[in-house]
């Protein structure tokens, strides 16, 4: 299946605190992502998911503290060489310009290419195959603001896979997607076996998918480890503010989530 | 795959027909077929046949109407001297080459180069309604230029001082526009529009104020019809330094083509695969002031070109910057040949300003864009 001749990577987040303006929006936290392993990162609104992220994938100097991958600080290398290693989905969309799910998809190879003129071959060979992981290449010409939000999403994905990345950085990757897409998209990202860090809001998506949970609470790490370690019900009440019962999944043993009263 | 139900898009053949939608949110518009696509080569060769095309013409027409093959017989003896025999009088060579050639030049030159940051602009600010006139960034050229022609400190000489203080102008006003765009929050269609809009109307008031203190009657009457747009007054010598600078801009746009695409997708998106969007910006936007300043300096605000080109551009070639680019240049000269065909024409001996004739084109083509963009905008929500 796989087209990544790549090796997954090793993305260590070491200490790192991030202030904007006054305020620390995250302090001091540190989360290694072993090569392979997928980590959802939980939290209630503003706890500072994304700006983890963000300083994962280079778009936010950390006051303090540093990211590294494979053991080297991804502020000391040059963006373009980071994106040949590390692919990241913000929570954003192409601007509505008449792009196919097909242009989409090619950014990805950007970072691999030099110079002017056409693509190579190579490059439009695994765009194509990037399309054909998340099944979409028969639909590569379709005008990509016309797509569903499903479909776009796998398209993003798409791009990131073009990358031939060795680290997946994931914003909300379910934001807005139905629950067929939800699981659809998650169960892709799980078969690439790619290091993954994921935002995710949905509790139940994160215990089925990730193999750890790393729980933010104001911008600091309440909690880390399996589901089963993590998603326990102090915990959810003191993070959320909500009572709950967790349950076991009848079949793959992971935790459940139900609201309680 | 797991979820079983998702191939229902996607297994249909490529089909001809229009693909069937996937169940969920309807298509809010029919979906057009743009497999069919006219290749990329032979858009390029009908382009450049379609300005080969009105270069002749244009050049035949006028107060005295010459044969268009006696006139592409003049052009081609002049590039390859012996292919063809001089049986046309004398007389047309002077009127082909020294008295309307570089009109139509300069008409070329400017259409290329309007099209050109439009297109750039388009995706700098990531919005298909972009365009120097639009985003005053025009008038900001036009009242530099005005500045100094008024007060005739042209410290540079005549030539040189209008340029400068017009690509002074341009890049203060679309630095300007840019930061009352995007300030506080997300920069939306509205605010660009609107921002671009009242500094355009407040730099073109300061430009009627200086002049209204210009003593010089006939000086006033000859900047007027130049800001409204006009290539009236090109002549050999005003044509280098514009040709230079349009084609050594496009050629760096060709060459940054690949950061424009990426820009598209999004600021965020495109810092992660590698683009340093804050530092690429910031060259864009002078590279794109300096081309606009010099071409208003030549021929003052012509409208909508910018605007209207890039559309039809890539409904005909599709997104890609390395494609829209040429093509978009070749078209808008094509376009602006003609419309100053039209303007020297249609009322003659009168004549039009070109700036006056695209904008009466230019107005309609924008408020259909609006339009379908408010529809797509309602349509996602």
């Amino acid at each position: 299946m796989s087209h990544h001749e790549v090796r997954a990577a090793e993305l260590d987040i070491r200490d790192v605190s991030c202030t904007v303006g006054e305020r620390e929006v995250l302090s001091r936290v540190s989360l290694t992502v072993a090569p392979g392993e997928m980590v959802g990162v939980v939290g209630p609104n503003g706890a500072g998911k994304s700006t983890l992220l963000r300083t994962a994938y280079r778009q936010l100097r950390p006051s303090r503290g540093r990211v590294l991958l494979d053991g080297t600080d991804v502020f000391r290398m040059s963006r373009r060489s980071l994106a040949r290693r590390l692919a990241a989905l913000p929570q954003e969309f192409p601007a509505e310009f008449e792009l196919t799910a097909h242009d989409v998809a090619a950014m990805g190879r950007v970072p691999h290419q030099r110079g002017i003129g056409g693509d190579r071959l190579g490059d439009e060979r695994i765009t194509t195959v990037s399309l054909e992981m998340v099944e979409m290449a028969e639909s590569a010409h379709r005008p990509f603001d016309r797509l569903s939000g499903g479909e776009k999403q796998r398209v993003l994905i798409a791009r990131a896979l073009a990358q031939e990345p060795g680290v997946l950085v994931l914003d909300e990757p379910t934001n807005h997607l139905d629950m067929r897409h939800q699981f659809d998209v998650l169960t892709l990202v799980r078969r690439l076996n790619v290091t993954t860090l994921a935002a995710l809001h949905d509790l139940n998506l994160a215990a089925r998918f990730c193999d750890r949970i790393c729980v933010l609470a104001a911008g600091e790490v309440v909690a880390l480890g399996t589901p089963v370690e993590v998603l326990t019900e102090p915990l959810l009440s003191e993070v959320y503010g909500v009572h709950t019962e967790i349950g076991t999944h009848p079949r793959t043993g992971a935790p459940t989530v139900l609201f309680g009263n | 795959m797991s979820g079983g139900g998702v191939r229902s898009s996607a297994s249909t053949a490529p089909a001809k027909t229009s693909p069937p939608q996937e169940p969920g949110p309807p298509a809010p518009e029919r979906v057009s077929p743009r497999g069919r696509r006219i290749p990329y080569p032979a858009v390029l060769a009908l382009l450049g046949g379609a300005l080969a095309v009105a270069v002749v013409v244009s050049l035949a027409v006028g107060s005295v109407s010459l044969p268009p093959t006696d006139v592409a017989a003049v052009l081609v003896h002049q590039v390859f001297p012996g292919w063809v025999d001089p049986g046309w009088p004398a007389t047309y060579d002077t009127i082909v080459l020294d008295v309307r050639l570089p009109r139509v030049l300069l008409a070329g030159i400017v259409g290329a180069g309007l099209s050109a940051v439009g297109t750039a602009l388009q995706a700098l600010v990531r919005n298909p309604l972009a365009d120097p006139y639009l985003l005053g960034i025009s008038s900001g050229a036009s009242l530099g230029a005005v500045a100094v022609l008024v007060s005739g400190a042209m410290v540079l000489g005549t030539l040189a001082t209008p340029m400068v203080a017009a690509f002074a102008g341009s890049m203060v006003t679309l630095v300007a526009v840019y930061a009352l765009a995007s300030s506080g929050g997300r920069m939306t269609t509205t605010r660009l529009v609107l921002a671009g809009v009242a500094v355009s109307y407040v730099l073109s008031a300061l430009a009627d104020l200086l002049l209204s203190t210009a003593a010089d009657p006939h000086l006033l009457t000859s900047i007027r019809f130049w800001t409204l747009g006009s290539v009236a007054g090109a002549e050999w010598r005003t044509l280098p330094v514009p040709a230079t600078v349009v084609l050594i801009g496009l050629a760096v746009l060709l060459w940054q083509a690949r950061w424009l695409n990426l820009l598209v997708a999004g600021e965020e998106s495109a810092g992660t695969l590698g683009l340093d969007v804050h530092r690429f910006r910031t060259g864009m936007f002078v590279l794109v002031s300096l081309m606009t300043g010099v071409m208003v300096a030549v021929s003052g605000s012509i409208g909508f070109v910018g605007l209207m080109v890039p559309h039809a551009v890539r409904m005909l070639v599709g997104a890609d910057h390395r494609r829209v680019l040429p093509t978009a240049a070749l078209l808008g000269a094509t376009f602006l040949i003609l419309a100053d065909l039209a303007a020297r024409t249609v009322a003659a001996p009168q004549e039009i300003q070109l700036g006056v004739l695209t904008a009466l084109c230019g107005g309609p083509f924008f408020v259909w864009l609006l339009r379908r963009q408010a529809r797509r905008e309602r349509a996602l929500r």
